[in-house]
């Protein structure tokens, strides 16, 4: 094994806190104990200013930087964003990022146990919303003894967090970074959400949610969800300079068994996903973004629902994403600048869709590394 | 990085002066936000910029002034009425691609604008135009006619007939010279002499008129 990249974080190890104060769920249900996994990345400093909390997108997790063992392949999901010298930079900052409730990934979920049955949770786990996180990330920082967060930062799903959260806690976010964001989901949007939920019931493996109970799981549902959800991701562009019409197998000139490349690399890519991931957890989870929209209790007046933050934001978006399009977060400015709010917006012109939130785009990394930078020094760090 | 500039280009602070303490801004081609910065430290404004220039918007950000990236002439009508105290726009003018549209929207989204703009009518650019027979270039305006973000040059005399013309009343005017201080003489003889002028906006009571 070559040494790790010296800008990376290098070796973290997971850990895990447990919750016994009841939350209650926006859903009316209470979780009496939740259990959370979660990484820390760089150090805490003694006036605990510098923590700034990282929330994951629909399939994330905890793991956002840095490798678990030497020979691991791939780093954490935004290696590319966190570590020394990078925007979220780990010799200023100290980075929490953590698997969401109802995750799949070492938080309590339908995966877990639940203590009422002595059975896994299944499809009984209680529905989540973005408000729930948002409650039970702030008990992980009381429990990090952290106060006020420098940032609260995410990417789609990701980013709707740091608006709730600097909305419900306005005195605990002094930045809220939403990249790649909406302010809710459009029927589009919801309507590709569903077509993946229908995916999962579909399968006969599905068994009303009770799969693990029958020893099985909808990986073949769970693979179609990933594969509508990852085009969806990407845009026509982005596909078209990655695979153009190349063929993978078979003869086109014929029209015999043909398959292009771009199919070959959706079915590696929800395979992969669906070996992976837990079908109950990626249900809950589109139901969560469907969920989302901090208008609502507002009398649907976004900017009243950012008059009680008291953050300052960046907003990013990316100009072939046409699952949160820039057009999106040009509301969500719109109605920060209504609310008298701090706000910048950067628009960055990139071929690869939703997605580029993940990528080392070099006007993204400057714009975000800027944001952050500023954010440090309002820090002293 | 310096949050704010300690001492401002004298136009700016010339505009600077007009902005009254804590107002709500609007800065059209902010550029790298020396004047916002400085009205956000000095006058506590609630600023923020728009711009399109990549590097200009990373500089905002980077020295905490709220910059969109937004443009002025497509993107204005996203602005609510009345939702600004004051809208300023420092030597863009002659670069957008419909200024009357663009006056006019300013004056929508706030009861009073502030333009700054250089003066084609400015006598060196005349002299050249009637010796060489050949479009001026200067320091002010440094780009060859065809390669040029400048494509809406003109002079105060100019300026003024179109403000009458849309129903905008010009409620101060400061000239300066291309080293941004005002002098007597200039003030005088403005369309020949003033290399930049700084006009103070205000819709009429009645469109068509003007002071």
């Amino acid at each position: 094994m070559t040494a790790l990249p010296s800008d990376s974080v290098g070796i973290v190890v997971p850990q895990h806190v447990t919750f016994d104060k009841p939350l209650a769920l926006t859903c009316g249900a209470v979780l009496d104990r939740h259990e959370l996994v979660y990484e820390t990345y760089g150090t805490l400093n003694a006036e605990r200013s510098n923590a700034v909390l990282v929330c994951h997108a629909l399939s994330g997790h905890h793991h956002a930087a840095g490798y678990h063992h030497e020979s691991d392949r791939k780093p954490g999901w935004w290696e590319t964003c966190i570590g020394p010298g990078k925007p979220m930079d780990t010799n200023r900052f100290f980075v929490v990022s953590l698997n969401n409730l109802g995750g799949c990934h070492g938080s309590t979920g339908p995966g877990s146990i639940n203590p009422a049955t002595g059975q896994a949770f299944g499809p009984d786990f209680p529905a989540i919303t973005v408000r729930d996180w948002v409650r039970s990330q702030a008990m992980l920082a009381d429990h990090l003894g952290i106060e006020q967060w420098a940032a609260v930062v995410g990417g789609s799903l990701g980013g709707m967090q740091a608006l709730q959260w600097s909305i419900d806690f306005p005195e605990r976010v002094r930045h809220g970074v939403a990249i790649a964001c909406a302010p809710r989901l459009s029927a589009q949007n919801i309507a590709f959400n569903e077509i993946a939920r229908q995916a999962i019931y579909s399968d006969p493996c599905y068994h009303g949610g009770r799969y693990a109970e029958h020893g099985v799981a909808p990986t073949q549902g769970l693979m179609l969800a990933r594969m509508v959800g990852h085009v969806t991701y990407q845009s026509d562009d982005g596909l078209r300079e990655k695979f153009g019409r190349e063929v993978a197998s078979g003869d086109l000139e014929l029209a015999r068994d043909v398959q292009f490349q771009v199919e070959s690399y959706l079915h590696y890519q929800g395979r992969s996903f669906s070996q992976r991931f837990d079908a109950n957890t990626y249900l809950l989870m589109t139901r969560a973004l469907d969920y989302f929209d901090p208008a609502q209790e507002y009398g649907d007046d976004l900017a009243a629902a950012f008059a009680r933050s008291k953050a300052s934001y960046l907003l990013v978006s990316f100009t072939t994403d046409w699952r949160f399009s820039s057009e999106r977060s040009r509301e969500l400015v719109d109605a920060l600048v209504r609310a008298r709010r701090n706000v910048s917006h950067a628009d960055i012109d990139a071929p690869y869709g939703h997605d580029a939130f993940l990528l080392p785009i070099k006007r993204y990394m400057d714009v975000f590394g800027a944001y952050m930078d500023r954010v440090a020094s309002e820090a002293s760090v | 990085m310096n949050p704010a500039p300690t001492t401002l280009r004298e136009d700016l602070r010339l505009i600077a002066e007009m902005v009254p303490e804590g107002a709500r801004l609007l800065d059209l081609g902010c550029g790298t936000g020396d004047l916002l910065a400085w009205l956000q430290k000095h006058r506590k404004v609630n600023g923020y910029g728009l711009e399109i220039d990549h590097d200009k918007i990373t500089a905002c950000i980077h020295r905490g002034v709220n910059v969109i990236e937004r443009n002025i002439d497509e993107d204005l009508s996203d602005y609510d009425t009345g939702s600004f105290d004051l809208v300023v726009m420092t030597e863009t003018l002659q670069a957008v691609r419909h200024p009357a549209k663009v006056l006019d929207e300013m004056l929508r989204i706030a009861p009073e604008g502030i333009v700054t703009f250089p003066n084609f009518g400015h006598w060196r650019c005349r002299l050249h135009l009637a010796t060489h027979g050949r479009m001026p270039v200067s320091s002010h305006l440094p780009h060859s006619w065809y390669d040029t973000p400048n494509i809406h040059l003109c002079t105060f005399a100019d300026f003024e007939a179109l403000c009458a013309e849309r129903g905008l009343r010009i409620t101060r005017r400061l000239v300066v010279d291309a080293n941004y201080r005002p002098n007597n003489v200039i003030n005088r003889w403005s369309n020949l002499f003033g290399s930049i002028a700084i006009y103070g906006l205000a819709r009429a009571a009645a469109p068509g008129r003007s002071s």
